[in-house]
């Protein structure tokens, strides 16, 4: 059993998501304590890229703090390097394609130039970033990855490598899915992110999208925890969709506590957890 | 891996949202592409309303002040709305109203495809809203009031650098929002299959053109074609045609911008490596962990950290060649063109301009080039004067 699957045994899951480095790498690791103290199940990771096309304003604004503050990839290995002396709670990396694709790029500069056979010289590299990234990932003991900006067609160059280094790539469905869900689910490992709404993150007052049927299209398909997120805020709406699903993800919401609180938000954090986890 | 590949760049790298809306344009344009009537459609109104074909101007002053190859101007600028941006406009916005779209949106650099997608679709009955960053709304401010008199929505993008790259993003996350009756009239030869297909498409008339308009005059191919490259969808367009011909030289003229040794650059050629953003893979200006760099050019619309796939893989495969232009340089050619032939080129337009003034002094008189004027320069002049430390209000 992968530990992404244990992170579904304990009732309903409760998934926060953190970005990495907001307000400082230090905060996130104490966050982490602190969530799986609260009841957290499994932990997102965020790690900030400087154009996340798939978030809204509160997570956008995270990720440009964290650069701000000279957050890299690096920096957030050493993170869960520490983060693993302490615990094995599940934890997914979520970050956008280019994060993982590029990985460790000045570290073979050197040994990158190939010739094409047509007189123009071209950087090839014998170890891609990609393989880079999940290697190391699955070294310092991480369990997933979630890339918004893959989709079905381009998982291939991810979720092989991911295959191979015993991470789960995590795949998401969403409300315009539909006929793609069960192919989508075919092939998913860990869990499905089941999107909840239209657009980007963030916080939403209403859910209208038909989260039974999609999830109803999964379990069909494959006996797969499947997690909601996208628009979750408030504990109401946490147990309407985990009472449809296996979990609640909650990314904005958090985010916003520590956007507000800044070093002062792990108390602010860790209460907003269990409130949530409660009402699972 | 998807379909959509131009060698190892393209491909679909967007959120699972967006998927079922870029399958329905692929198959829509399938179908559209091949109809004789929608391409009857879109003929007429690039003739009658657009005011195709463009003409190929010998600028004959300039070829003599040079003394090297002769030099042709592709009139782009002579386009309604006063760019190539129209070409692919007239084209996706036909083919949105055929899917039963009601509402387009589109991302905006200089103001031109902006403008561009305003009007067509005043023209054909569309809602429209543009995304423009907000630092470009100021450079550009007149085509902000030309896109709003045209009836378009024009939301100032403050996130990131406020620039291109900004607009493009909003524009993506705007279109996750809403998606059933709204397409996304991407501006340029790049973001995820199958716009880099579709818009090298619309784009393509320009080279056909100038195929068979050198035919005419000098009954024989030129020598090389030079073409400004942002995104690159007036390059993309004025090589296609010639792209089979391979003793044509192919050249784009990316923005330098205060050099290439700088960090103040969008040259992405030049200075970039492979990467995945904004749904397509090919080369992109970031920094060693992938993030995408905050690039600069004078002109507003080369102002992006990355390249359309297919012209990341002319450029794999040396085919085509990419050059740097600095702001200096462009800003000259602006100047030498507007004096000499009395053409105001757009300041992207000016980048491949100050290329070939370059390059044609080494050639032989017998010999000949294109540039592609793919936009006039009346939008920039204020911006002009004030980089000449004159203030000008407009």
């Amino acid at each position: 059993m992968s530990n992404i699957q244990r992170a579904f045994e304990n009732g309903k899951a409760f998934i926060p998501f953190i970005t990495c480095g907001d307000p400082s790498l230090d905060i996130t690791e104490q966050l982490v304590y602190a969530a799986e103290e609260a009841g957290a199940d499994l932990i997102e990771l965020g790690i900030p890229f400087s154009d996340p096309t798939a978030e809204g304003p509160v997570i956008q604004a995270a990720n440009l703090r964290a650069l701000t503050n000279k957050v890299t990839t690096d920096g957030i290995f050493d993170m869960v390097r520490s983060i693993r002396k302490k615990t094995d709670i599940p934890m997914v990396f979520m970050t956008y394609a280019n994060v993982v694709f590029s990985y460790g790029y000045r570290k073979v500069q050197e040994d990158c130039t190939a010739e094409t056979g047509t007189g123009h010289s071209v950087r090839t590299e014998a170890e891609t970033g990609t393989e880079r990234f999940i290697r190391t990932a699955a070294e310092i003991g991480m369990d997933g990855l979630i890339l918004p900006d893959v989709p079905y067609e381009e998982k291939e160059e991810f979720d092989t490598v991911c295959r191979k280094y015993g991470l789960d790539f995590i795949s998401l469905i969403a409300p315009t899915s539909h006929e793609r869900i069960r192919r989508i689910a075919a092939g998913a490992s860990g869990f499905v992110y089941c999107v909840s709404s239209m657009g980007v993150t963030g916080v939403r007052s209403e859910i209208t999208s038909d989260v039974g049927s999609m999830i109803k299209l999964v379990k069909e398909t494959k006996n797969i925890p499947c997690a909601v997120g996208f628009g979750i805020s408030t504990p109401e709406q946490a147990a309407e969709m985990a009472a449809l699903s296996d979990g609640a993800i909650v990314g904005s919401a958090i985010v916003r506590i520590c956007g507000q609180y800044g070093k002062d938000c792990m108390p602010h954090v860790k209460e907003y957890i269990r409130n949530m986890k409660e009402a699972l | 891996m998807s379909t959509g590949r131009f060698g190892r760049h393209g491909g679909q790298y967007i959120p699972e949202t967006l998927m079922n809306a870029v399958l329905e344009l692929e198959t829509a344009y399938n179908h559209y592409k091949n109809d004789p009537e929608f391409q009857q459609e879109l003929t007429q109104l690039l003739n009658d309303y657009a005011g195709r074909p463009s003409r190929l101007y010998y600028a004959q002053r300039m070829t003599e002040d040079l003394g090297g190859a002769k030099i042709y101007l592709k009139r782009e600028d002579l386009n309604h709305t006063g760019a190539h941006k129209i070409n692919n406009v007239l084209g996706q916005v036909l083919l949105a109203k055929k899917m039963g779209k009601t509402r387009v949106i589109a991302e905006t650099g200089a103001g031109q495809h902006g403008v561009a997608t305003a009007t067509a679709a005043a023209l054909m009955g569309m809602e429209c809203e543009v995304f423009m960053g907000e630092e470009d709304t100021k450079r550009q401010a007149l085509n902000v009031y030309r896109m709003r008199l045209l009836g378009a929505e024009v939301h100032a993008v403050t996130s990131g650098t406020g620039t291109l790259k900004d607009a493009v993003s909003e524009t993506m996350r705007e279109w996750t929002n809403r998606v059933e009756d709204t397409h996304y009239v991407l501006g340029s030869c790049m973001g995820p299959h199958p716009f880099p297909t579709i818009v090298r498409d619309f784009q393509a008339v320009i080279s056909k053109e100038i195929k068979q308009q050198i035919l005419e005059k000098e009954g024989k191919l030129p020598d090389a074609v030079l073409a400004c490259v942002g995104g690159g969808s007036n390059a993309i367009g004025a090589f296609y045609h010639f792209i089979e011909d391979k003793e044509v030289q192919l050249i784009g003229c990316e923005a330098a911008g205060r050099g290439i040794n700088t960090a103040e650059t969008a040259a992405t050629i030049a200075t970039g490596r492979p990467g995945i953003f904004h749904g397509m893979k090919s080369y992109f200006c970031q920094d060693e962990y992938g993030q995408i760099a905050p690039v600069y050019s004078i002109s507003a619309g080369l102002d992006y950290p990355g390249i359309g796939p297919e012209h990341a893989d002319l450029y794999d495969k040396g085919r085509a060649q990419y050059v740097a232009i600095t702001d200096d340089e462009a800003v000259d050619a602006f100047e030498y063109l507007s004096k000499m032939e009395g053409v105001i080129p757009a300041i992207e337009s000016a980048h491949a301009v100050a290329y070939a003034r370059k390059l044609v002094p080494a050639m032989r008189r017998d010999q000949i080039i294109v540039i592609n004027l793919s936009g006039r320069g009346d939008k920039d002049c204020a911006a002009i004067a004030r980089y000449r430390g004159e203030d000008i209000h407009e």
